[in-house]
């Protein structure tokens, strides 16, 4: 048989996708142990335990200084971040990208300064924002609804002219009116295609949270990330990577399982 | 009444139509057969209010036609007819809840009842009932199609008009398809045009047959001249095509004739 007709079933599909993470996993065992056999005290590639240990004390163990469970509440804080900026960054996508694509003269006005927004690199006024908005939260917010808004009213704004000019013409014989048909005919079927451009900003989303967090912030999953490069901490750094990356995962999967259970008729 | 008075078309380095004149009176089934590219397909836009004509006046019931799609005419494409995202019954029930809710574009309770009942009574009609909460993407060819029939009729349009709505179906739905198409004529009391390939359908279909055709042809410049209506026939169902053919001398190989 050839190979293009081969394919994994079942158990083989699960057991062919772990197969790299193990194998990055053994091998990050064996070079770690190779380098605390030559000195106990490296701190570039910590054993499993003491990862272990560390995980336990910043998840598990109240900080002596604050109380609190710091790697719960980085996470919190990471995340309403990350979430709030994405979610206006969505709703400002929706709320332009809309207009943009259904109404000609909204669009002339508004596509070609959201063409040239989208050119402008967020992190590049990352200090303008810090300047205007102040250290505090909005000024982080504001970079992650920055990063990713222009992308999304660009792709929102492309999907509405995807759609048939014939749906809207049908629209039009029923007697809908522009409102009627931005409400019934295009944001119904652009919000599962918005779902998706989510799914593809998140992560630049999370990019954009790590910078700002990692120039000015108290806490947050970036912030500690870059606190502790200080002091080489590859015990906290690599759990925190990890549990970002898997977070990120749940986040894409959880927006797939929204697609796909809210929307059955899409990519069918 | 229908009056199309001396309409023209042209696009920048393109004549589409050229000085089109036609009378149609209520409840005419007028079906449209042309090679491809000649201004069908413009006609009819024109007729739904999408493209409006640089010179000559359309006239509905006297007054002149508004230059945007209306719910008084309703229109089945080839294609993309229907909304992938409504189930059938909500395909159905769109005409009549964008009626009745102007912000909403949904209803609820006993309006909501009252429209959902009116909506399956069109899908009895068109022989949907079954299918009423399935998606299109899940109808086959044929059934899409009639659901936009449906879809279009719950509004009562007075003017339904077709381009080329079976032509991507296969022969025997076809056959199906015509016989609905002709029932719906007779008892809805509308006034049809139907652009169509297959010019025996055209024949069989209509009661009346416009060949569209430019009378004029510049070998250099093929875009120069606009097509017209260049055959207007009574035509019945009882009428062979064949016949008919042979009276206005349309070579036959010129069309999809079977």
């Amino acid at each position: 048989m050839r190979l293009i007709n081969r394919r994994p079933g079942g158990l083989g599909i699960l057991a062919s996708a772990a197969v790299p993470f193990a194998l990055a996993l053994v091998l990050y065992v064996v070079a770690s142990g190779i380098r605390l056999a030559e000195n106990p005290d490296d701190k570039l590639l910590p054993g499993l335990a003491t990862i272990g240990a560390a995980v336990e004390r910043v998840a598990f163990e109240p900080d002596r200084r604050t109380g609190d469970y710091i790697f719960w509440t980085d996470t919190a804080a990471s995340l309403q971040r990350l979430l709030t900026g994405v979610f206006v960054g969505a709703f400002v996508g929706l709320a332009i990208g809309v207009p943009n694509g259904l109404l000609p003269w909204f669009g002339a006005f508004w596509s070609p300064a959201v063409r040239a927004l989208s050119m402008i690199p967020p992190l590049a006024i990352l200090p303008i924002l810090f300047i205007a908005f102040g250290v505090g939260e909005l000024a982080k917010v504001m970079l992650i609804v920055l990063g990713t808004a222009p992308f999304l009213m660009r792709d929102i704004e492309q999907r509405v002219r995807e759609l048939p000019r014939e749906q809207l013409i049908k629209a039009q014989t029923l007697d809908a009116t522009s409102w009627q048909i931005a409400m019934r005919v295009v944001l119904p079927q652009v919000f599962p295609r918005l779902v998706d451009a989510v799914r593809l900003s998140l992560g630049s989303a999370w990019l954009f949270l790590i910078a700002a967090e990692a120039i000015a912030s108290t806490d947050g999953l970036g912030y500690r990330i870059f606190l502790v490069r200080r002091y080489l901490a590859m015990d906290v750094i690599l759990p925190y990577v990890a549990w970002i990356t898997l977070l990120a995962f749940a986040l894409d999967f959880g927006l797939r399982q929204l697609n796909r259970r809210c929307f059955p008729w899409y990519g069918a | 009444m229908i009056e199309v008075r001396n309409v023209w078309k042209r696009y920048p380095g393109k004549t589409v139509l050229e000085n089109v004149r036609l009378r149609v009176e209520k409840n005419e089934f007028v079906t449209i057969v042309g090679a491809s590219g000649c201004g069908k397909t413009t006609f009819l836009r024109m007729l739904l209010g999408e493209v409006e004509p640089c010179e000559g006046t359309i006239r509905v019931e006297g007054a002149p036609l508004v230059p945007e799609p209306r719910a008084d005419r309703g229109v089945v494409f080839q294609r993309y007819s229907v909304f992938p995202h409504l189930t059938v019954l909500g395909n159905v029930l769109l005409g009549l809840d964008l009626g009745d809710a102007p912000w909403l574009g949904r209803t609820f309770g006993r309006r909501r009842v009252r429209n959902v009942a009116r909506a399956r009574e069109m899908l009895v009609r068109v022989g949907l009932e079954r299918s009423a909460h399935n998606y299109p993407s899940e109808l086959s060819g044929g059934m899409q199609q009639r659901l936009a029939l449906a879809q279009t009729l719950i509004t009562e349009p007075r003017i339904l008009l077709l381009d080329e709505p079976f032509g991507a179906l296969d022969p025997g739905i076809r056959s199906d398809m015509h016989e609905l198409v002709r029932e719906l004529h007779r008892e809805l009391d509308l006034t049809v045009f139907m652009i169509t390939h297959d010019i025996a359908e055209g024949f069989s279909l209509g009661s009346r047959l416009l060949v569209f055709d430019k009378p004029r042809v510049d070998p250099h410049e093929p875009d120069l001249y606009g097509a017209t209506i260049t055959f207007d026939l009574p035509v019945g169902h009882r009428r062979r095509a064949d016949s008919i053919i042979d009276d206005i001398n349309v070579k036959p190989g010129e069309e999809h004739a079977p």
